[in-house]
């Protein structure tokens, strides 16, 4: 083996002390306090006084090499060659001079990337891979992101919204992403169930496995072709058979649709709630996704007219109701909005009281 | 005319486009043109046109590379493989521009070029490389210091919040705890051996900037034992320049605090560490002295009953280097999950059919009442033999 290369395996990531701004690992555990300057631009203050300002911009999730070049230009000139992405997938630029903002600020508005997604804002939308990459995409959601963003761009850049507003897409029920825990979140959907490959599922794919993938119980073995049988009155569509399996093939451009949920959060201020089905049924409607985009703006638009300062989407809604808020936004409630699966039943009203409408 | 008329609408309007990014890529390389143009069928047949992936990867890994390929006709798609890789991203996603400009340098060379900054687990995404050039790019990456995540049923790639690099309410040592956690799990991370996925995800503190709760199955999330620390000063300061004190304080949701127009007082053992006066009074109030972590286990999406929130396991535990307790007590859960899932059963779910009380007993954790909401309302609780007999 002599003179042959050592194969190297579990480096592990590069080390965070070299990928650190040289500032913030100075003052690293001494920070004393941040400090909003305007949309985007935070300042944070260490206890000896420094002060390094993050410059926050959205970006594109699929970019190309020389995009992320651009940005190791522009964190050359402005961020003395660090920068830094946020779990949103955001750029966030670490300037310690003062002096530097107005000229990054400049080459960030002439490059097209909106500088915002603080504060009481529209934060970057987390979604899925779609079409570009994933067998299982029903809809494409970096198209459907696009699509948001454009109508909802000035309330990234504006942080003067009543919460902050999280949206989520994920392009099928796996949900590669937070979409159970957002403001406001897409989830592509099937209506027809899968199309049973038996050739397929008789050389691809562990039965039993198969089996057990289905959450109703639909799918029940069929020995004598080495195959199975779907239920179809307990199958509710998830795709989760497909997932495990390529031969119970689900995808149906007719009928595939999007849903809207909303009123979601993770951990922050309070404790943490899901996503609640809004809208069952939307077009899959690309390039633009019109309906969709309409449906999210009605929603927006109702909350920030009718919310109190601070209340999040999901904080209003509870406030004054899930009756009231199909009255306000004028989505028709329907037998879908009541839940009939596992945990169901305290979803149900157990009260006399409530509202009207 | 146009080779994409469906895409070259999402180029239009304010906001930066994937498309024009794609198209840059696709302008120079083929590959990624062919890549192009299958998304451009997609969107005109509203479906997609990726098949199950096979099993590719890189010699000695299990995990890190997500096969794919087109399920179009050799003239339609001439370039059938393409092939996706995860590659670890460094803690709370900082780079060197070098790292990075490098980083672009290897998938320039191997892949379309296209890249997600980052994938929701957290990941590089280095999205499209052709099955021969999966080894020599993972050979090259490793070479410039950079290394595969996890996919399939393993350990994936832990993700943490920037924590005390810019931070003051930072509990924990985020970066550091990600990198040792990762180093320490590196065999986990890249040999799947699991019943399913297991997602370890790290915040500084309760506001929990990357959604652990929310996402992974096991979330460490820094918090505090004391009080909250308030410079009285700093608040009179915010009360001059008109800042309402008084509302802040009613916002409180355990009403622990009182404004008397002087102090700002608290009663410790009222907090419940919700980071709102922080969070509104960033100057005046910091997180206590005794700083540790919360842990939780659970958290998922809805695949396969249901979503679950992380719950809690553990309300406090000491977190610093070399986080021996908290290694131990990982590595106890996943070798109990090992043992007792079913194929594909996330550890929430595990513990959800055999009971907390199950669990716990296994894991060696004592019950306290930070663990629920309430009380169990139905009187369906069991007896250990052991138990009867004691006296
Ligand atoms: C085979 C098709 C799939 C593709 C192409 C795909 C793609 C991805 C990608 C690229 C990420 C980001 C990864 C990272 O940052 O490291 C991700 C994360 C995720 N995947 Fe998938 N995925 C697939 C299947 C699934 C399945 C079957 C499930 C669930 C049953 C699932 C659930 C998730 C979740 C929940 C996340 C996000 C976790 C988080 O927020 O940390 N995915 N997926
Ligand atoms: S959400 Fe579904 S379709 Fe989208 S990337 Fe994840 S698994 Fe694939
Ligand atoms: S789509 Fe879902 S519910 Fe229907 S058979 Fe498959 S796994 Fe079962
Ligand atoms: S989770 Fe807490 S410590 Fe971490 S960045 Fe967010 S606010 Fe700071
Ligand atoms: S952190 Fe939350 S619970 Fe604690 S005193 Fe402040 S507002 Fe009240």
């Amino acid at each position: 083996m002599s003179g042959e290369k050592k194969y190297i395996t579990d480096v592990g990531p590069p080390h965070y002390k070299d990928m650190v701004h040289p500032v913030l690992l100075k003052n690293y555990g001494k920070w004393r306090y941040h400090e909003y300057v305007a949309p985007g631009i935070i300042k944070h203050v260490s206890l000896n006084g420094e002060e390094v300002y993050m410059v926050r911009a959205a970006i594109p999730k699929i970019v190309s090499i020389y995009f992320v070049r651009e940005l190791c230009d522009i964190a050359d000139r402005y961020s003395d060659g660090y920068v830094k992405f946020t779990s949103r997938h955001n750029v966030e630029f670490i300037v310690t001079d003062k002096n530097k903002l107005e000229g990054l600020l400049k080459e960030l508005k002439e490059k097209g990337l909106p500088v915002g997604g603080t504060g009481r804002s529209l934060k970057a939308i987390i979604h899925t891979q779609g079409w570009v990459h994933c067998h299982t995409a029903v809809i494409d959601a970096p198209g459907l992101a696009k699509a948001l963003y454009d109508e909802l761009y000035e309330y990234f850049t504006r942080d003067d919204l009543p919460g902050k507003l999280k949206i989520a897409i994920a392009c099928c029920l796996n949900m590669c992403g937070a979409v159970h825990c957002s403001d406001l979140a897409f989830v592509g959907m099937h209506r027809k169930p899968p199309i049973v490959n038996d050739d397929i599922v008789s050389r691809l794919c562990e039965i039993p496995t198969l089996v057990a993938s289905c959450p109703t119980a639909a799918i029940r073995p069929a020995p004598e072709k080495k195959s199975v049988i779907v239920n179809e009155e307990r199958c509710m569509y998830c795709g989760n058979c497909y997932t495990v399996c390529p031969g119970m093939f689900i995808h149906n451009p007719k009928y595939d649709c999007i849903s809207m949920w909303v009123g979601g959060k993770a951990n922050a201020g309070g404790p943490p709630d899901f996503s609640r089905l809004a809208i069952p049924y939307l077009p899959n409607n690309p390039p633009r996704f019109p309906e969709a985009v309409q449906a999210a703006k009605n929603v927006i638009e109702t909350w920030i007219k009718h919310a109190k300062p601070g209340e999040r989407i999901g904080d209003w809604i509870k406030r004054i109701g899930w009756e009231r808020f199909f009255t306000l936004t004028g989505i028709p409630f329907t037998d879908k909005h009541i839940d009939d699966f596992i945990f169901s039943v305290p979803t149900f009203r157990t009260t006399t009281n409530f509202k009207w409408k | 005319m146009s080779e994409t008329p469906l895409l070259d609408e999402l180029e239009k309007g304010p906001w930066p486009s994937f498309v024009k990014e794609m198209k840059r890529m696709a302008a120079v390389k083929p590959y990624a043109k062919n890549v192009l143009l299958q998304l451009e069928r997609s969107y005109r047949d509203k479906i997609t046109h990726w098949k199950h992936g096979g099993i590719v990867g890189v010699r000695g890994y299990g995990g890190g590379v997500i096969g794919r390929y087109s399920d179009l006709p050799p003239e339609e798609m001439p370039t059938p493989e393409v092939h996706t890789l995860r590659v670890a991203q460094p803690a709370g996603w900082f780079y060197s521009t070098k790292a990075l400009r490098k980083l672009c340098d290897v998938w320039e060379k191997y892949g379309t070029g296209f890249i997600n900054l980052h994938g929701s687990t957290g990941d590089i995404i280095l999205l499209g490389a052709p099955t021969a050039n999966l080894q020599p790019c993972f050979e090259e990456l490793v070479s410039i210091g950079f290394d595969l995540g996890g996919s399939g049923s393993d350990v994936r790639s832990l993700s943490c919040c920037g924590g005390p690099a810019f931070c003051q309410w930072s509990c924990i040592d985020t970066l550091d705890m990600y990198h040792d956690l990762t180093m320490e799990f590196q065999d986990e991370i890249h040999r799947p051996r699991f019943p399913y996925k297991f997602k370890i995800k790290i915040s500084g503190c309760p506001n929990d900037c990357v959604a652990a709760l929310a996402r992974a199955d096991l979330a460490i999330i820094g918090t505090w034992k004391d009080s909250i620390k308030i410079d009285q000063e700093a608040v009179r300061e915010y009360a001059k320049q008109g800042v309402n004190i008084s509302k802040i304080a009613a916002r409180c949701p355990t009403q622990a605090l009182e404004w008397d127009g002087k102090e700002l007082k608290v009663v410790p053992e009222d907090c419940v560490r919700c980071m709102l006066c922080l969070s509104a009074l960033p100057k005046a109030i910091l997180p206590g002295d005794e700083k540790g972590a919360t842990i939780l286990l659970g958290g998922k999406a809805t695949i396969l009953q249901g979503a679950f929130l992380g719950w809690v396991i553990v309300p406090f535990i000491k977190a610093d280097k070399p986080y021996t307790e908290i290694k131990e007590l990982i590595r106890k859960i996943l070798d109990w999950w090992d043992e007792n899932a079913r194929t594909r059963e996330r550890i929430g779910e595990l513990v959800y059919r055999l009971g907390m009380r199950t669990f716990l007993k296994a894991i060696g954790l004592p019950p306290v009442p930070q663990m629920i909401y309430v009380p169990r309302a139905n009187p369906y609780y069991f007896w250990s033999p052991e138990e009867l007999e004691e006296k």
